[in-house]
């Protein structure tokens, strides 16, 4: 949820809670104004009517509500004594300009005695009050009305000051989404005069330049090591060759020897593969020439027929179009070749490889073990499904690597019992 | 036939030197820029390896200076970098071959033999073994003037062995060499011994007077019977 938006919703609950409180006082109080205000009105009512009697000395009771909304009825004295001006709210029939009958409407009344002549009566003076499910309603509409104004203000208010003090944060964030370890040279910039957001660059930056120096420094460090590594293991091969043509060893000692010997051509070729990574990572290579794939693919398939063949194994090549691409030679032949020849080693006697060439992509698909391979794993380095293979697990990570540089998508499937490597290549 | 290794990693010098030496060629050495610098003007060689990184500076220097006196065409450069700028710098400045660390001396061997036979101008493209006569330019073996026929990689094989005649040649570096197979995927012994047994019917069935031996498993050595 966009910040814009929860703002908003706390906003809106708590804004309906307020009016809500709001309107219940608005409406006791003004209530309570309006029955003080009628009742001033019957007070002074009342004292007229008395006044008017007690100069005509003439009596006239007075039964139903007419025009003049007072009732006077005789009462006895004892009764009289009792009465106290007493205001109470209740209901008379009454008939207004659009109503066709008498309705009950809702009233509010005074009830008081008096002494005239010796005789005691009592008068009762009544006002037409409003009607509080009118007043309610009422309310209730211009509440709901001002709810959603004040939402729509709000809401208008809060996007373009909201969107105006958050943009240098947006921007930034924009910047960080692009930054790549590496790539990107310039450290991302917010323009602004927000402390927060200053603060929030300078921190971002500070870990951006120490994360980008660690990874610089291990990259480093992994080409030096590799490259280091060259010399001894050049003693150490040809010290074991020559050690071997002296020839004066008894066999298991021989043997011994060729078995680190191996060893340590594994690790020669480990190195190696290393080396190349790092190079490819670092972006060493960037001698790109316009290739026709097909080519190279051409190319190392006939490298590889004389293995093929002893391996019994059937390369067939569906050649449908030309894939011209503008890449490094090199890196397009070891992105091929690591794919054909680990569909060819990973291979079942008798099985096949097939490669399939368009404009836009390469797929190379071949039998195999029955198990797919993890897709999350196999592009990762020194991946290996199966722990007796001799491979250092670092030639898919090769590919990977290589695909990644020229942004190629290179998807990896199972189907139809069929390992598929798909290398789609972007339209130039 | 003389030859002047510069570098500086004394060990692998005299690896490289007692190979060398293996191969009846008279070696010389130099283990820094200045005793480099001094050999190569006050002598001539028939081949010089040249590490590029060396004590008090670069092995390209070496080689330009040499371009300037026509005498770069006979050097192998040596270096722990496989970088293509070096490679490309380096045969720019007349120098034959370029070997990167880590290398199998039948390689080293190979390569200074193909400098040496580049050199001679009326260098004749056989090599000869016993009854065994290899034709380098025409692709051909004959076995006492009877001619075999080898497929492509069966004569790169047999090239190889007789560039490395009693010397020992791994599976790795034959495969290395011959399929220029640098990848990871060991499990090609198998097929290197595949074709290492057609090849010996071959010979055995042309009467060579030659043997492939194998060594401990490791690799194979051509001996004359």
């Amino acid at each position: 949820m966009k910040l814009l938006n929860q703002s908003l919703k706390y906003l809106s609950i708590s804004i309906l809670a307020i009016i809500t409180i709001w309107c219940i006082v608005f409406y006791v109080n003004m209530l309570n104004e309006i029955k003080s205000s009628v009742d001033e009105g019957l007070e002074n009512h009342k004292r007229l009517i008395i006044q008017n009697i007690q100069k005509d000395s003439i009596i006239e009771t007075n039964e139903d509500f007419d025009e003049n909304f007072f009732t006077i009825q005789e009462i006895k004295d004892y009764k009289a004594i009792s009465v106290k001006d007493q205001y109470l709210d209740t209901i008379l029939f009454m008939q207004d300009a659009d109503d066709d009958e008498l309705e009950p409407e809702p009233v509010r009344m005074l009830i008081t005695a008096f002494e005239l002549n010796g005789k005691y009566y009592e008068l009762k003076v009544a006002n037409s009050m409003v009607e509080e499910d009118d007043l309610i309603e009422e309310l209730l509409s211009d509440a709901i009305w001002l709810y959603i104004s004040m939402i729509i203000s709000i809401l208008f208010i809060n996007n373009l000051v909201l969107k105006k003090l958050w943009k240098p944060f947006y921007d930034f964030l924009n910047k960080l989404k692009i930054y790549r370890l590496g790539d990107t040279e310039t450290l991302p910039q917010v323009e602004t005069e927000t402390k927060e957001f200053i603060d929030l660059q300078e921190a971002v930056n500070i870990l951006l330049l120490h994360t980008t120096e660690t990874y610089e420094q291990q990259k480093e460090f992994i080409g030096n090591a590799s490259h280091e590594l060259q010399t001894p293991l050049a003693i150490t091969i040809n010290k074991l060759e020559l050690l071997i043509e002296k020839g004066r060893l008894e066999t298991d000692q021989a043997e011994d020897i060729s078995e680190v010997l191996q060893i340590i051509e594994r690790l020669v070729k480990l190195n190696k593969s290393l080396l190349l990574l790092t190079k490819i990572e670092n972006k060493q290579f960037l001698d790109n020439d316009t290739l026709c794939l097909n080519e190279i693919v051409y190319k190392i398939t006939s490298d590889l027929d004389d293995i093929s063949q002893f391996k019994e194994i059937t390369i067939s090549l569906n050649d449908k179009k030309d894939l011209v691409y503008k890449m490094d030679p090199s890196l397009a032949r070891v992105m091929i070749s690591n794919l054909l020849r680990n569909a060819v080693f990973h291979n079942i006697p008798n099985g096949n490889v097939s490669v399939e060439i368009t404009k836009s992509f390469i797929k190379i698909s071949n039998t195999g073990d029955c198990i797919e391979l993890d897709k999350d794993l196999i592009f990762t380095r020194f991946y290996k499904p199966n722990s007796n293979s001799k491979g250092t697990g670092l030639g898919l990570a090769m590919v990977k690597a290589i695909a990644d540089l020229y942004n190629f998508d290179l998807t990896y499937k199972f189907e139809n019992k069929l390992h598929t490597f798909l290398i789609k290549i972007p339209n130039l | 036939m003389k030859i002047l290794v510069i570098e500086d990693e004394l060990q692998l010098l005299s690896n490289i030197k007692e190979s060398l030496e293996k191969e009846k060629f008279l070696v010389e050495t130099a283990t820094d820029y200045n005793a480099a610098i001094d050999k190569v003007f006050i002598y001539d060689y028939d081949c010089i390896l040249l590490d590029i990184m060396l004590p008090n500076g670069n092995g390209l220097n070496i080689l330009a200076e040499l371009k300037k006196t026509q005498k770069s065409n006979n050097v192998i450069i040596i270096s722990a970098k496989d970088s293509l700028d070096d490679k490309l710098k380096g045969l720019e400045l007349g120098a034959d071959d370029y070997l990167t660390k880590p290398f199998h001396l039948a390689e080293l061997n190979a390569r200074v033999k193909a400098v040496l036979r580049r050199q001679k101008l009326n260098g004749k493209d056989i090599i000869e073994i016993s009854n065994l006569s290899l034709n380098l330019k025409e692709r051909s073996l004959k076995v006492q003037d009877n001619i075999v026929t080898l497929n492509r990689k069966e004569f790169d094989i047999l090239n190889y062995f007789m560039l490395n005649k009693n010397r020992l040649v791994t599976k790795s570096g034959l495969a290395e060499h011959v399929w220029g197979d640098n990848s990871d995927n060991s499990d090609n012994f198998d097929f290197v011994y595949y074709q290492i047994k057609n090849l010996r019917k071959k010979l055995v069935l042309a009467n060579a007077e030659v043997e492939i031996e194998s060594i401990y498993g490791i690799g194979y050595k051509l001996v004359s019977l």
